[in-house]
């Protein structure tokens, strides 16, 4: 074969059709079989009828909703206040709140535990909040720094042309920062809300025995349950995608890889 | 009032974020079992990081897991957004489209796919690493494209043309001209894939071998567990991770600063 640009490309797009495209279809042929190989619904409507699975999507999403919003309201004044202040050594602070992405969550986990243990004594009493907080913990990178990206990058002439206007302060930022922050409040919120549903290790970590999404699918993984397995990664993969398409299909690659580019 | 306020918010998160990794760092170099008290200070925990084979294999077996398929992931990326690059837009954009997926998606049912698509299906056995290399390789590869790609379009396109006009076979061309124009989004997709390798869990706990942990499953484990001197050594390894970060940042931070120097010149 000619050597060519193109067909450099090839190996990726085999690989892609290899192994992301053909597990999905692969997860929808065992959501609707059974152990027989029969085509069946009892899984989906198993999934919608039983109360313990639907307690478990509804804890997964107030989880969730807590988190993001926890998230966003400590990232929201810190990223304003970094990107609007006129410290000189900008770049340097912002690299200290991405610096613990770094570090092994599993390891980070550990150590809120032991804190936590430490205030409260038992981690028993407080399951929902521990959650919360280690959330938290772990994500707040993570909607740091979209924000403060979109925010830095303003132009500081359109809050001059505000306040030239006759806006006071807080006019000016809630009618030109707040409105124009938007893109990045919106990337934040995707990076944090869906692994927020799915990642019930911190859960687990912080003595939480509650289920999240992500736990329904590691329990039908250790007892060798692929079908009821695969229908809850199905319902996942269906919240993500109208959780994305809700969010107008913004990129959550802005934010990981600004982590790993800054 | 204000003035007082406003540095404090960021001062406070950053409190939040650093304390727990601090003291436990400080508690790692103490006999305690659990935080809160102290009888002396010794350095056994790093004793037992380093000694105990168990906990030695893991950090090998993470570290190597991290560079093999990160390695792969870099080659089949960088060359992925290379091709599509240069293919028909619709080529391009059904590639882009894919390569998207398993960055949205949530890991535990990527990890999960994958497992049902190369264990269940086609039988492999988890014993064989494969499925843990390739559920490693599909996790990061996507994010490698990600930023070769908008290198590619900060490219300038006659160079690859020149290069041909003056004899450069298109290999010659790609290595010679392509490849360096692409190396920082190269490096930093590399450096990327490393990461996101080292921080997995889940795509790990659905495909790895039984006998084989990374540092995550690990560490998951053991807090289950109720060995103490495993627990703190575990300390010990947060605060090596901890100091290794530090340093790295500082190297880079460094090496920004003269190649800025020298930039100016």
């Amino acid at each position: 074969m000619k050597f060519s640009r193109k067909t450099l490309g090839i190996p990726y797009a085999l690989f892609l059709l290899l192994f992301v495209v053909i597990p999905l279809i692969v997860l929808f042929y065992y959501a609707f079989t059974n152990g027989q190989g029969q085509f069946t619904l009892k899984n989906l409507i198993g999934f919608f009828t039983d109360p313990n699975t639907l307690g478990t999507l509804f804890y997964s999403l107030l989880i969730a909703i807590c988190t993001t919003l926890v998230c966003l309201l400590i990232a929201y004044p810190v990223a304003y206040i970094l990107a609007t202040s006129k410290l000189k050594k900008k770049a340097v602070i912002i690299m200290l709140f991405v610096m613990p992405m770094w570090i092994n969550f599993s390891l980070r986990i550990t150590a809120l535990k032991e804190i936590l243990t430490l205030i409260e004594g038992n981690l028993a009493y407080h399951p929902f909040l521990n959650s919360v907080i280690g959330m938290t913990y772990d994500f707040l990178p993570f909607m740091i720094l979209p924000i403060y990206n979109t925010i830095a990058k303003l132009d500081p002439f359109l809050i001059e042309a505000a306040r030239d206007l006759g806006a006071d302060e807080r006019k000016a930022f809630l009618h030109v920062t707040l409105p124009l922050s938007v893109p990045g409040i919106v990337s934040g919120i995707s990076m944090v809300f869906l692994p927020a549903m799915t990642n019930y290790v911190v859960l687990d970590m912080l003595y939480n025995s509650t289920y999240i999404m992500g736990s329904l699918i590691g329990s039908y993984f250790s007892a060798y349950n692929w079908h009821g397995g695969s229908m809850i990664a199905l319902v996942l993969l269906g919240i993500i995608c109208v959780f994305t398409l809700l969010m107008g299909g913004q990129n959550e690659e802005d934010a990981r890889t600004g982590g790993a580019v800054l | 009032m204000k003035k007082v306020i406003r540095p404090l918010v960021p001062i406070l998160t950053l409190l939040f974020l650093y304390a727990p990794i601090l003291i436990l760092a400080f508690y790692s170099f103490t006999d305690a079992t659990q935080i809160g008290s102290i009888r002396g200070f010794t350095l056994k925990n790093y004793v037992t990081l380093f000694t105990t084979e168990e906990l030695r294999d893991m950090i090998v077996g993470t570290l190597l897991l991290a560079l093999g398929s990160a390695i792969l992931a870099t080659i089949l990326g960088t060359l992925g957004a290379i091709g599509s690059f240069y293919s028909r837009k619709r080529t391009a954009s059904a590639i882009t489209t894919v390569n998207q997926i398993p960055v949205i998606n949530a890991d535990v049912v990527t990890g999960f796919s994958i497992c049902i698509l190369l264990v269940v299906v086609f039988g492999i056995s988890k014993d064989t690493y494969i499925p843990l290399i390739i559920g490693h390789v599909t996790l990061s590869a996507p994010f490698v494209y990600l930023s070769v790609v908008p290198k590619l379009k900060q490219m300038d396109s006659s160079l690859y043309e020149a290069a041909l006009d003056l004899g450069a076979t298109p290999r010659v061309a790609l290595f010679r001209v392509i490849i360096p124009q692409i190396l920082s989004g190269v490096i930093s997709g590399f450096s990327l894939a490393v990461t996101l390798s080292l921080d997995d869990y889940f795509i790990a706990t659905y495909t790895k071998p039984a006998t084989f942990d990374t540092i995550s499953t690990y560490v998951v484990n053991a807090t289950k567990g109720s060995q103490t001197s495993i627990k703190t050594a575990l300390w010990a390894l947060s605060t090596v991770i901890f100091l290794i970060v530090i340093l790295i940042v500082l190297g880079m931070n460094l090496k920004g600063r003269k190649d800025g120097k020298e930039g100016a010149r």
